[in-house]
């Protein structure tokens, strides 16, 4: 870190050479820094795909190895969403598993056999040293190399953007945010210089961009608005015109390349604001090329007017559009980031990710630590200095802060352009103070030196604010110098942010080390001696399936688990992660929340043959099924909302319980009677624990009829039952169960027979 | 269909850059202009006309015709879905977007090349001008085919 700030010290230096040499070095050392901050959990562990999206991608890669480019294409996916199916080729972007399939190729070219599994690990460390050369690129674009430097070294180990491309982390934005930020660089190149080919390069990147990552909406609507502000800020140029309409004319096509894109770019409201300002540049372009023929003043206004008149004609047109239902209203993930309150209620699968709620303050300083604070020191010397491409990091800034304030997930969008920002300030600090050289002319500005030696953060950047208020007073008084004389408080200025800076690395490298490197596959625990512990009970369940099951079995579990059974223990499942049926997974709700007689013909009718749930009991395992019980209900009731209703989960005084005071509702429903069947048994009678709920659970566990305990893993997380056949002789499961249990018919009493008699004719 | 309609109608403003086509859009904001401005709306549209031919150069000429010809173009398809439907809409948007293309692409020659902008292109010369013309063409063209199956 403390070696990016030498680039500024050589700017002095007349051999160019060696400052080139310096920049490729540290170039390399951060690009080698990123990727080894990324490895902790790959050392530790073992290089295995993380979380449950990227077992999708992980296993959508590997199809595209071995069966090519076309049948990926093309591909029917039978062994998700059971009855349906799932057109994989139409419903997913294909960036992600292209780029990794091509580096497979080319490594096998250049006679490097890697397994697939490794290059798909890797993948998001070797891209995570792509973005910060694509961030210096940017930075540098915005202000000089040094500041490029230091903003790539920020990127290149802020936790807020290694939170998702840790090694084993093979998620879309492992290539997304590379992607993102060379864009940008395109975009603001082709700015600069008004070339089409920029342009069209720009264009290139977003089609990629499109291509990789559900994302790239922002940048469909970031570079338009960046475009409408600097026209209305009268700062329309032929550059702007040749650039963005040569980035919108191709980008739009090309985008539409993408099978999961299609027709939207011209359909969907998220895509209008680009549509729009490209009409409106037009315009405005046509009023230039008509000004430069007609010098009269009353033309000029009148034509100004009808600019005016244009632009609210053409946007009652696509109000008015919308409303009629020709252009598609937002979608309801986008939509809920402008009504915050609108996912609670209407979707509650969207509320039910826990990304997807409001970030708080403490994860700020937490993903970004220094740079959150030099962050809008950084917009506001950018203010200073407004120039053409400064107002797209300002207006990018602000965007992002208030997405990154409503959903935990956009702090990745945040991050780079926190990392700018820093960057920026801090170089802007470390040039005037860095500076060896004493300014010539004499002045008095000791005030700078009184800079205490406890040099707080507010007391350091209030300073070249100070001064910048200065510069802009004493320029009008024309040619007077302003500048630091002591070099004592050069060096307390420059020792402070020295001494940030290292926090900063140490902060990163913990943050990365003890929060963002845990594979949720595997647990971990430490024993009091401080040995490790594995808890490996999901690999262990499915690699069960995986071997003891008929190649065909269907298993039915929450859409959480969907992609990585379909990875790992390579079945046929109900309901996965890409949540696209609703009432598909309500189906799947309503099953888990009902009681058995409910239950066992939905799963008759899905061919479901074994039934996976998650119980973390044992363990004190918090992410199991029972805590994430309500969602389902919620999802289940929002389809039926007379046979599922949540207010019966819920005991009298409205709490949620498991114990003796649970609901009858409750202790009926199939999860429940799933999650502690034969749980008792493992404690002394009536001493059974839950120590995630911590409650005792009642002395006598609940009875399963229509399902079998198939397998259930050491320390009890993953729990899989078989679904029963029907009775040979055509009595249902309870009375058959009963029976075998031996048991008098009418030692039951009426009632069991009563409901055995419903349940016959369920059946 | 809508969404289109507003795209033509943003694209077909600018069409007036071409000799001929002013008249509709220039007329109608002068029609405007006549109650305020002294000047007859007629006697101004001759004059942009008349600067317009006498100060022009003959290449640029040239492309503005190129304009004017893909405008016509691509007002010719927009009528022709309107009549007959968009039913291979990916055909329609694939020709439809080739002209929009097209057009900003050649505006944007016109543009760079135009003497009068040396200032603000100062790294782009007419030649690297044209060059980025045919790249930005060459990909257009690509992903044209491409979408039209």
């Amino acid at each position: 870190m403390s070696s990016t700030g030498a680039p500024s010290v050589l700017k002095d230096e007349s051999t160019r050479n060696i400052r080139q040499l310096l920049k490729v070095v540290i170039l390399f050392t951060i690009a080698g820094a990123a990727v080894s901050s990324r490895l902790f959990s790959v050392i530790r562990f073992e290089s295995i795909i993380h979380e449950f999206d990227p077992w999708f991608n992980f296993r959508a890669s590997k199809y595209l190895v071995k069966n090519g480019f076309y049948n990926f294409w093309d591909w029917f996916d039978d062994r998700t969403w059971h009855p349906l199916g799932r057109v994989t080729g139409g419903t997913l972007y294909p960036g992600l598993m292209v780029t990794s399939g091509a580096i497979y190729h080319i490594l096998r070219f250049l006679t490097f056999p890697i397994d697939i599994r490794n290059i798909c690990v890797l993948l998001a460390p070797a891209f995570s040293g792509l973005t910060a050369f694509a961030t210096y690129l940017f930075t540098k674009e915005m202000k000089d190399e040094s500041a490029g430097l230091l903003a790539a070294a920020f990127i290149g180990i802020a936790p807020g953007y290694i939170s998702r491309s840790v090694a084993g982390s093979y998620d879309n934005e492992a290539i997304a945010i590379f992607l993102l930020m060379f864009t940008f660089y395109l975009w603001i190149k082709a700015l600069k210089v008004g070339s089409a080919y920029w342009g069209a390069l720009c264009a290139l990147f977003y089609f990629y961009m499109v291509a990789a990552w559900g994302g790239y909406v922002f940048i469909t609507n970031m570079i338009p608005l960046h475009a409408l502000v600097l026209i209305a800020m009268g700062r329309y140029s032929p550059r702007l015109y040749v650039a963005y309409t040569s980035w919108f004319a191709l980008g739009t096509l090309g985008s539409m390349q993408i099978p999961f894109v299609g027709f939207l770019p011209i359909r969907s409201s998220e895509h209008m604001s680009a549509l729009g300002v490209f009409g409106l540049i037009q315009i405005v372009a046509f009023v230039e090329f008509v000004r430069e023929h007609v010098p009269s003043r009353q033309f000029q206004t009148l034509l100004k007017s009808f600019i005016l008149i244009t632009f609210l004609g053409s946007m009652g047109a696509l109000v008015l559009l919308t409303l009629s239902g020709v252009i598609a209203p937002w979608s309801g993930r986008f939509y809920s980031l402008w009504d915050t309150g609108y996912a609670k209620i209407h979707i509650p699968i969207i509320a039910s990710v826990s990304e997807h709620q409001p970030t708080a303050w403490p994860s700020f300083f937490f993903d970004l630590e220094m740079l959150i604070w030099m962050f809008p020191a950084g917009i506001y010397m950018l203010f200073s200095t407004l120039e053409d491409h400064h107002v797209f990091v300002i207006i990018y800034g602000i965007m992002a802060s208030y997405f990154a304030g409503v959903m935990v997930r956009l702090m990745l969008t945040l991050t780079p352009v926190v990392c700018v920002s820093a960057a920026i300030a801090l170089s802007n600090i470390l040039d005037s103070y860095l500076t060896v050289r004493s300014p010539e002319i004499p002045e008095a500005l000791e005030t700078a030196s009184v800079v205490d030696d406890a040099a707080d953060s507010a007391s350091t950047t209030a300073v070249p604010k100070a001064q910048k208020k200065r510069t802009n007073l004493l320029n009008s008084a024309k040619g007077t110098m302003v500048g630091i004389y002591s070099s004592w408080s050069k060096l307390v200025v420059v020792g402070a942010f020295t001494v940030y800076l290292f926090i900063f690395v140490l902060h990163c490298t913990w943050v990365t080390s003890n929060a963002y490197s845990s594979p949720s596959v595997v647990l971990a625990s430490r024993g009091a001696d401080g040995s490790q512990h594995i808890i490996d009970d999901y690999r262990e369940a499915y690699y069960w399936l995986r071997k003891n099951t008929p190649d065909d079995a269907k298993i039915m579990s929450w859409w959480d688990y969907g992609y990585q059974i379909g990875g790992m223990a390579d079945r046929t499942t109900l309901v996965d992660n890409n949540t696209w049926n609703n009432t598909h997974i309500a189906t799947v709700g309503k099953a888990m929340s009902s009681r058995e007689e409910v239950s066992y013909p939905i799963l008759r009718q899905h061919d479901v043959d074994y039934v996976l749930i998650i119980f973390g009991g044992l363990l004190g395992y918090s992410g199991d099924d029972i805590n994430k019980f309500l969602w389902m209900i919620r999802i289940a009731e929002g389809v039926w909302p007379n046979e599922v209703k949540e207010s019966e989960f819920f005991t009298p005084r409205g709490e949620y319980r498991v114990d003796e005071h649970a609901t009858e509702t409750m202790k009926n429903s199939l999860l429940y009677k799933m999650s502690y069947y034969n749980y008792d048994r493992l404690f002394p009678a009536g001493q059974a624990q839950d120590r995630v709920r911590n409650v005792k659970l009642p002395a006598k566990g609940p009875e399963l009829n229509v399902l079998e305990e198939a397998f259930t893993s050491e320390n009890w997380i993953v729990r899989i039952y078989k679904v029963k056949d029907l009775d040979n002789v055509g009595r249902d499961h309870a009375a058959a169960n009963a029976f075998a249990a031996g048991k008098k018919k009418a030692k039951r009493g009426g009632k069991a027979a009563k409901g055995a008699n419903r349940k016959l004719r369920v059946v | 269909m809508a969404p289109k309609k507003n795209s033509t109608s943003t694209v077909n403003t600018p069409a007036p850059s071409t000799p001929s086509a002013p008249a509709t859009t220039a007329a109608s904001a002068l029609s405007k202009a006549s109650a305020s401005s002294s000047n007859n709306p007629f006697t101004i549209f001759s004059k942009v006309y008349q600067n317009y031919t006498s100060t022009t150069a003959q290449r640029t000429k040239l492309i503005d015709a190129f304009l004017g010809f893909l405008v016509i173009t691509g007002v010719l398809q927009f009528i022709y879905c309107v009549i007959a439907g968009n039913y291979p809409f990916n055909a329609f948007l694939a020709g439809f977007s080739a002209t929009v293309g097209q057009f900003v692409l050649t505006a944007s020659l016109r543009i760079q090349s135009n003497p009068v902008n040396k200032n603000e292109f100062s790294s782009v010369s007419p030649e690297r001008a044209f060059a980025d013309f045919v790249f930005g063409s060459v990909l257009l063209h690509l992903f044209c085919t491409n979408f039209i199956n």
